[in-house]
């Protein structure tokens, strides 16, 4: 099944087209690395996929819905969730913080409670649960505003570097939530790295974007071992020049 | 000690000019806040055109000099005036209208430009989080509440210490329309400099009570 269709899109801001994408087609059920240099485009394509922008031109369809559709926003949003790049935290507790998605879709009581310690002790902040969520620090932050996506249990997960900030031994046990995540629940994920390993150790695909083109997607074994562009090639040897 | 005495035997007066100031500027804050605060979110959440313009102007009313204020409502209340039929004119009711007039841009200015600094990211994450645009919007205001009680401090506070506007439309009237800084201006012309002083101590005093309660009240709600 196909998870996005993407036709004819792109996106300027002022005078510069910062994405330009005339055909793409992503699967469900599957986890795609999207890589590329800084200012590529890959926020701003995760943006236009999340409903948080449109695109100038173009047509996106997930699961067979055009984005654009007037009047299914919300419910169309609802089926995913992103983790920003700089996650902001609403200041409250990190408990308030991960349980505000299930209260804005009117869940309440002790089912939500369940699910918002269940999340937390995943992400190894349970002890965390009563801290003001905003003195929190980097890493912390992230693991948060993974709880507070994946307590949505959403079918979609856009991840934006979500382990930017972490140190190592909380990076592979951030990828092992992500990849157990996506084994139980059959979530999608789309993650944005720019660590070329994490997309190895965790996609089924890469996307490789560079000044907002797509230059190569595939098999993430088959990018790493026989990238098909020059510009693939010297990206990943880190020989690039931008 | 002579100031002390005098203050003991004028008790219930003070308590009276006391009571008269709170009420107006009481008052006048909560009208302020009831119209400022959703006027200010407003500006700040839109992007209309003429927002740019519309910010300038209120920008500039906060800076209304209180005796203008108090001209304006006194041009409009008097008796050959457009409301001058309700005679309200040196009544507690005209104080309050012009003290509106000067604490309703303040609310509003400082509202919108709390909430113009941040409302990108925090509607982001709530309509990524799964909020609908109205639902976001709460949100927004929600996270801004801090800059909200400070907005509406701020608004009772320059209430609450300026003469002009009152002097103007209120008159000064014993028992009816005497408040504390019309006092403190009466004691002064008459050369009562320690009562004054001592009321101006009354004032201030009274200033840090009203946003020490304020505040720590909203300290508690920051965890819920
Ligand atoms: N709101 C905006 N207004 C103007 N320009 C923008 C805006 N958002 C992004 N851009 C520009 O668009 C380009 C792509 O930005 P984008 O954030 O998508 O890059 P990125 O691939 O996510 O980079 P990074 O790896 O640094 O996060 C950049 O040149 C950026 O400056
Ligand atoms: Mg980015």
């Amino acid at each position: 099944m196909n998870l996005f269709e993407i036709d004819g899109v792109t996106k300027k801001y002022g005078s510069r087209t910062v994405l330009d994408v005339p055909q793409l087609k992503l699967q469900t059920d599957q986890i795609y690395a999207v890589m590329g240099p800084n200012g590529s485009g890959k926020t701003t394509l995760m943006r236009l996929l999340n409903l948080l922008d449109t695109p100038d031109t173009g047509h996106i369809k997930f699961i067979g819905e055009d984005l654009n559709e007037p009047g299914r926003r919300l419910e169309v949003a609802r089926r995913m969730c992103m983790v920003f790049q700089r996650p902001f935290m609403f200041r409250s507790s990190v408990f308030n913080n991960v349980a505000y998605g299930l209260k804005l879709r009117k869940e309440r009581g002790a089912e939500c409670d369940r699910k918002v310690k269940e999340v937390l002790n995943f992400v190894g902040m349970s002890s965390f649960a009563n801290q003001l969520a905003t003195r929190l620090s980097g890493g912390e932050t992230q693991r948060v505003a993974l709880a507070r996506a994946l307590v949505l249990r959403p079918k979609l997960l856009l991840l934006d570097e979500p382990t930017a900030n972490l140190d190592p031994s909380s990076v592979k046990h951030i990828e092992e939530i992500i990849r157990n995540w996506h084994q139980q629940y059959n979530t999608s994920v789309i993650i944005v790295t720019h660590n070329l390993f994490q997309a190895k150790r965790l996609a089924d695909e890469s996307i490789l974007l560079i000044n907002g083109k797509v230059i190569e997607k595939a098999k993430t074994a088959d990018i790493f071992n026989a990238p098909q562009t020059v510009e693939s090639k010297q990206f990943l040897d880190g020989t690039m020049v931008y | 000690m002579g100031t002390f005495s005098t203050l003991l035997l004028q008790k219930t007066e003070i308590f009276e000019i006391v009571k008269m100031s709170l009420m107006v500027s009481g008052s006048a804050t909560i009208i302020s806040a009831f119209i400022g605060i959703p006027l200010g979110a407003w500006i700040g959440l839109s992007d209309f055109t003429g927002r740019k313009l519309l910010l300038r102007i209120v920008y500039t009313l906060m800076a209304l000099p209180p005796v203008l204020a108090g001209l304006l409502v006194f041009l409009l209340l008097s008796r050959s005036g457009p409301f001058g039929i309700w005679e309200l004119l040196f009544t507690p009711a005209a104080m309050i209208i012009a003290q509106c007039l000067l604490v309703t841009p303040i609310i509003t200015g400082l509202v919108a430009a709390a909430i113009a600094g941040k409302e990108g990211i925090i509607f982001d994450h709530a309509l990524s989080l799964g909020a609908s645009r109205s639902q976001a919007m709460w949100t927004i205001i929600k996270e801004t509440r801090s800059s909200m009680i400070a907005a509406v401090l701020t608004g009772f506070g320059r209430a609450f210490a300026e003469v002009g506007a009152v002097m103007l439309v209120g008159g000064n009237i014993r028992h009816m329309t005497r408040v504390l800084t019309t006092s403190i201006v009466l004691e002064t012309r008459q050369g009562n400099f320690e009562m004054g002083i001592a009321l101006g101590i009354i004032l201030l005093i009274i200033s840090f009570t009203v946003s020490s309660i304020v505040l720590s009240n909203a300290d508690e709600f920051k965890l819920t």
